[in-house]
């Protein structure tokens, strides 16, 4: 590429960066905003444009954060989310793992078509499923407690199946070989053998595992009652929907809900990018 | 036992997790629900068999089936070919070999790891009709933006505007697919005299159909199940009239508001054929314009 190009290219590409990044500074500015910084009272409101200094709140309103806490029982609904990523993460990534195993390195009979319904049902519209599913659990006397949400998750979730189960296969034999023969069984191959060396494609799973438990809405919407036990995604559309919203309170805490993501990205996106990469299915 | 027999049985108890699972929580709410399809059934109490009823109803009697289905499907013929395009074009963008496209890469991928509710009250937010940042930059060119979230022409390009937004998030996959082009076929191109445009629409476009393909896919099947950022939206009613009443929030009303859960199992079942119906049209379309090289 000539030089001038290239100048031309970062010009192109810090432009395009504006609309995806303007909406997250926005929500964080507001956060940090009074009421009358963002009704801006008394400067004709309505007719006001847009500036990049209105984007600089003056003074700085920290209060809206801890008010945020206190008007939305945050910390509650961030120790159930928590938790709930928790069993959710851990319960997944070890069924699936197990499953995996199975399509990916022992050769039975059936595993084929086995393998073929499993990834059938990654199409499958959850709404077929869900009436049925909710009778079982309100007959289990599940509902309202957190047990629909995480018992579904021991048995494994496909699309990690399918994840782990491509890594598996790419590691060599020779050694699961070995192990045979000095009288290893499959199971402890798999603990021993497997699981130490899948490492990255189990933080993977890990990483989707969580991502999707923290954002779940509809989960929590069918099957908890009880406002004491909300997670932060159903918690906070509670808070939006409010027509007294206080929107700087409820920017502070999209904030905060939003962070963690966000951080986890950072730190892991080389997990992240590899794991979105294959889901790209060839 | 033979080590044959000893190696299926092994095998099985390996997906053994997995087997009980979908046995018990998909495949028999599967049948089940095609069963309730037929029933009058309130949850409460068992289930009555009414035959096609709850079908008749839906198709000859029922404005806000093909009101939903209307919402849905329009939603779906603007923002899936809209966030296609979108997240290809940012990929070739972003496959450029400069200093820093890592950044730029995290910036444009950043949205679409946004928590659903958390992006929509963001977007209820810059959308406000007064003070939002969307109307105030608008007013820059002395415009008078709309009310996007009470009026019900607008409310429709809220939702495509967040999808368009988020779109960032296929790119990676088509990031992958582009890295995985030979170098050669370029080179080759060149030789023949290929320009930049030509070199696009014959190598880079064919050779990435697969996952443009797949990711079509995904996102139709996606689509037809759309609810968070409705329900949050409209707080869960799907208004302003019924604009925002997706066939997913319209189902989950009539289940859990009216508690009409046989006519919730029949439109499942709809929603099911529809969705078999539209990837199967798809999938037909493949031999015209997939390549899977080779």
């Amino acid at each position: 590429m000539t030089r001038f190009n290239k100048i031309l290219a970062y010009i192109a590409l810090i432009c395009l960066s504006i609309p995806p990044l303007l909406p997250l500074v926005w929500m964080i500015s507001t956060s940090l905003k009074t009421n009358e910084q963002i009704y801006m009272k008394g400067e004709g409101a309505a007719t006001k444009g847009f500036s990049f200094a209105s984007l600089i709140p003056s003074p700085v309103a920290w209060n809206n954060y801890p008010d945020s806490l206190e008007t939305i029982p945050f910390m509650v609904y961030l120790k159930n989310t928590v938790f709930l990523c928790l069993c959710i993460v851990i319960a997944s990534v070890i069924s699936s793992a197990i499953v995996a195993y199975g399509f990916a390195r022992i050769n039975f009979k059936g595993s084929k078509i086995w393998f073929g319904v499993m990834l059938a049902t990654m199409a499958l519209p959850g709404q077929v499923t869900m009436i049925p599913n909710f009778a079982l659990f309100r007959a289990l006397g599940w509902y309202g407690t957190y047990l629909p949400l995480i018992v579904p998750a021991f048995c494994a979730t496909p699309f990690y199946v399918f994840l782990l189960s491509q890594f598996f296969k790419t590691l060599p034999d020779e050694m699961a070989e070995s192990a045979k023969v000095d009288g290893a069984n499959e199971w402890v191959i798999f603990c021993r053998l497997i699981i130490p060396l899948s490492k990255p494609a189990l933080a993977t799973c890990a990483l989707f595992a969580f991502l999707g438990t923290w954002n779940d809405f509809l989960g929590p919407l069918l099957y908890l009652s009880d406002s004491s036990k909300y997670t932060l995604a159903y918690g906070l559309q509670q808070f939006v929907n409010n027509p007294y919203v206080n929107w700087m309170q409820l920017m502070a805490a999209s904030t905060l809900f939003t962070l963690p993501i966000i951080l986890l990205f950072f730190f892991a996106q080389k997990t992240f990018i590899q794991g979105i990469s294959t889901t790209g299915g060839k | 036992m033979s080590p044959k027999a000893r190696e299926n049985l092994t095998g099985y108890l390996f997906i053994s997790p997995w087997l009980i699972g979908f046995l018990v929580f998909t495949l028999w709410p599967f049948l089940r629900s095609f069963y309730l399809s037929f029933c009058n059934y309130n949850i409460v109490q068992p289930p009555k068999f009414i035959g096609l009823a709850n079908y008749q109803m839906m198709l000859f009697n029922d404005e806000l089936f093909y009101k939903s289905l209307w919402v849905t499907l329009r939603y779906a013929l603007v923002a899936v070919p809209l966030t296609l395009f979108v997240g290809v074009a940012l990929a070739l963008l972003l496959n450029l070999n400069v200093k820093g496209i890592a950044v730029f890469r995290t910036i444009f991928y950043l949205p679409s790891i946004v928590p659903t509710v958390a992006m929509t009250s963001i977007f209820m937010w810059i959308l406000n009709p007064q003070v939002g940042m969307v109307n105030r930059i608008l007013a820059l060119a002395g415009v008078t933006g709309p009310a996007w979230l009470s009026d019900p022409v607008w409310t429709p390009w809220t939702l495509i505007f967040m999808a368009v937004w988020a779109a960032g998030g296929s790119m990676v996959i088509y990031l992958a697919g582009l890295k995985d082009i030979p170098q050669y076929l370029y080179e080759a191109a060149t030789l023949d005299g290929a320009g930049a445009f030509r070199k696009m629409r014959m190598i880079t476009l064919p050779m990435l159909s697969p996952v443009i393909f797949f990711n079509l896919v995904m996102s139709v099947i996606g689509t037809f199940q759309y609810f968070t950022q409705a329900f949050v939206i409209s707080n869960g009613s799907g208004g302003p009239e019924d604009s925002t009443l997706f066939y997913a929030l319209y189902m989950f009303k009539r289940c859990w508001k009216y508690m009409d859960m046989g006519y919730g199992s029949a439109m499942a079942w709809v929603l099911f054929i529809i969705v078999m119906i539209s990837t199967g049209l798809i999938f037909r379309t493949q031999k015209r314009w997939v390549h899977y090289g080779r």
